[in-house]
């Protein structure tokens, strides 16, 4: 504990368990909050949002067995979004590993696959340096989740101390500085080409790259598309920005880059759901690929220049040297006014839900009423997608959500996490039913704790998503998809102590946000929509992005 | 096609299943893998050779690469690599004409007899890989009761 206070740990997310009681008896001696969770997967959320927020490693702690399996999810989710994480898991006693004890786990075999490393100190000795090299994992590089699993023996024995200052790790290597040449290239390929645009990913959020992105883009006048985890990696309402591509992208964003001759990806591994099928999407444009990590160049595509770093620190490279240039912008140019021109078509004409309460019409309505600074964590499923479509993030990085692993369930404690994380700013969780029903018992988290979100339920009383494909693929043959009108979200809220309320009109939506921005508690507000909208556009899986389905 | 890397990683539990795990995750395949201490105990080489197109053994190297416990990843040029394998056969023999025919493959490939018995006979051979598959073919025609092999080891030449 004494090593964690020392990581700058305040809070840590758990759930005690016999095999880390050791470890909890600690609390008492030490400055760490705790915050007790429900169940441990939301404990991981909760870290996992609190660290992409503040860009510090969130800390669970799990007991053994049970505990340390049901935070599997929340790791995994962490690692598929390089999200970063200390996960501290209880053990059974080192000469119990092995013997099938009562609530052994072989946490570390299980985790391995899904973590960016693990660790288990046999000894009290090794605490120290497993959490010390922990953090530094974490959060180099590019970041992930790291698992510590303590046996219980080992938390309970003492030992000298040792407080670890410099350490050696002689097999990792996070960060390389760009390459001159490399960068002198990229900016060489970008200029010749005639229709370049830029691809933010989210590295870019990671690595804080808000300002030189918008520089960049800026100084060459090139439109500037993201990926959905690039979402808020440049300000949405900027002139330049077309939006999120890809499965759910915008129409403009999707069509702008299928145009495209020259790609400048910035920190983005070229997921099936961005680019739709790979060997369309590199068949078709020159890529240049900055990531700070080595391996994802060339993995899904192949690139014409690379340059392995920090995509900050790549940027930063970039615009020195395009200041020494003294490349004019074009403003007046075909290619920027075309860009200009689709993006304006499609504002106005991409046709929406016409209901009182549209996907649409909702999302626009939070934007309105939602300070611009104010964090937004979502769930999974067709509310997430309605959310990147019609939900514009104005405030670089405040927009979060399970992209990679897609794990419902998330939004909710990540919010939790990112509260904590930054108490002063308001914080909603646009979620879904199917979803906010996989941890809506976070609430108890948040009232008993004192942490005020807001969930911003679109309810649909489905698996909507799912729903959706069952009426697009399978001849509207549903199965599984339909969740009732159970539970009563205003009557649930306020069983936790939470505000709990039901709107019907714009209006009465507005109000309920309103409300929520106040409240010291929770609020859940359920805003009943027609089960049957779908999210369009819609990109089928294993198609490329010129096959764009559009609302009819 | 054919590649051998040669991984110098941190001598401690789990780094086997890590690395070999890596591979079933991303959906290469290895062809053969061997383990051993070095010259300094805190380090393991592993040798793993595999198949793939140029594309995969890239994404290979640089997955290894980022492994932590990983601290060189070489994939070895095998005209400048002395590479081996060791194999034991188990060979059936009936009579004393084919026990003849069998020592005399043993010598023809440089290796060694161990455990003679009435009906079979072990040979022990360190080979590179086409040299061993070429001894099982003719062994095959006696009959193997058993083999083993222990995959390749290799190291680089220094360069001259």
């Amino acid at each position: 504990m004494v090593a964690l206070e020392r990581e700058g740990v305040r809070e840590v997310f758990g759930l005690p368990g016999g095999a880390n009681l050791p470890m909890y008896d600690e609390f008492h001696r030490c400055g760490i909050r705790h915050i007790l969770v429900r169940h441990e997967q939301s404990a991981a959320h909760m870290a996992d949002g609190y660290g992409r927020v503040s860009r510090r490693p969130g800390v669970c702690f799990a007991t053994s067995g049970p505990g340390a399996t049901n935070i599997l999810t929340g790791i995994a989710t962490a690692q598929a979004d390089s999200a970063p994480m200390v996960a501290v898991t209880g053990q059974v006693p080192v000469h119990m590993i092995g013997k099938d004890a009562f609530q052994e786990s072989d946490i570390m075999g299980m985790a391995n696959p899904v973590v960016k490393y693990a660790f288990q100190p046999r000894t009290p000795e090794e605490v120290p340096l497993s959490v010390r090299k922990g953090f530094y994992i974490a959060s180099s590089g590019r970041p992930g989740p790291v698992l510590i699993d303590i046996p219980k023996d080992v938390q309970s024995a003492s030992a000298p101390m040792r407080l670890v200052g410099a350490f050696k790790m002689r097999g990792y290597h996070p960060w390389t500085e760009p390459d001159v040449q490399n960068v002198e290239r990229a900016i060489e390929t970008l200029i010749r080409s005639d229709r370049p645009i830029i691809l933010a990913g989210g590295g870019a959020i990671i690595s804080s790259a808000f300002a030189e992105l918008q520089a960049v883009a800026e100084m060459l006048s090139i439109p500037v598309v993201t990926t959905f985890k690039g979402k808020g990696a440049f300000p949405e309402n900027h002139p330049l920005s077309m939006g999120p591509i890809g499965m759910h992208g915008h129409a403009e964003a999707n069509k702008i880059i299928t145009e495209a001759d020259c790609v400048l990806a910035i920190g983005t591994r070229f997921s099936d759901r961005s680019v739709g099928t790979f060997e369309d999407f590199e068949s078709r444009r020159t890529i240049i690929h900055l990531d700070v990590d080595p391996a994802e160049i060339g993995k899904n595509q192949t690139t014409r220049v690379a340059v392995v770093g920090d995509v900050k620190a790549s940027l930063r490279v970039m615009l020195t040297l395009l200041e020494k240039r003294k490349i004019s912008q074009d403003e007046g140019g075909q290619w920027i006014r075309h860009a200009r021109e689709m993006r304006e078509y499609w504002h106005e004409n991409l046709k929406t839900h016409p209901g009182e309460l549209g996907a649409a019409r909702i999302l626009r309505a939070l934007r309105q009423v939602l300070p611009p600074q104010s964090i937004v964590t979502t769930e999974v499923g067709q509310h997430q997608m309605w959310a990147s479509l019609f939900f514009d993030v104005i405030s670089p990085g405040t927009f979060f959500s399970s992209t990679g692993l897609g794990t419902m369930g998330w939004g909710f404690p990540a919010a939790i996490g990112a509260k904590v994380a930054k108490p002063n700013v308001p914080v909603v969780d646009i979620a879904g039913d199917g979803s906010f029903n996989m941890t809506e018992n976070s609430l108890a988290t948040s009232i008993l704790e004192g942490i005020p979100v807001i969930v911003f339920l679109v309810n649909n009383y489905s698996l909507g998503m799912v729903a959706q494909w069952q009426r697009t693929f399978y001849n509207r043959r549903m199965v599984g998809v339909d969740q009732g009108r159970c539970p009563d979200y205003v009557k649930l809220a306020e069983s936790y102590g939470a505000q709990g309320i039901r709107v019907h009109t714009l209006e009465e939506l507005g109000a309920a946000i309103r409300a929520g921005l106040k409240s010291d508690v929770a609020t859940v507000i359920d805003i009943p929509i027609d089960p049957e909208e779908d999210v369009l556009p819609f990109v089928a899986p294993g198609t490329p992005l010129t096959k764009m389905i559009l609302p009819s | 096609m054919w590649a051998i890397f040669s991984i110098l990683v941190e001598n401690k539990p789990g780094i086997l299943f890590a690395v070999t795990h890596m591979f079933r995750a991303r959906n290469f395949n290895i062809d053969s893998i061997a383990v051993g201490i070095t010259e300094d105990p805190k380090y393991s080489r592993m040798t793993i050779t595999t198949v793939g197109d140029e594309r995969q053994l890239a994404q290979i190297g640089k997955q290894l690469d980022k492994m932590i416990d990983t601290i060189e990843v070489h994939r070895l040029d095998e005209h400048k690599t002395v590479y081996r394998e060791l194999a034991i056969f188990k060979i059936r023999v009936s009579g004393a004409e084919e026990r003849m025919e069998v020592n005399n493959l043993i010598n023809a490939f440089g290796a060694k007899a161990h455990d003679s018995r009435k009906d079979s006979v072990m040979a022990e051979l360190t080979a590179a890989p086409e040299q061993i598959r070429a001894f099982e073919e003719l062994a095959r025609r006696f009959g193997i009761i058993e083999m083993a092999r222990t995959g390749i080891a290799a190291l680089q030449r220094s360069a001259s």
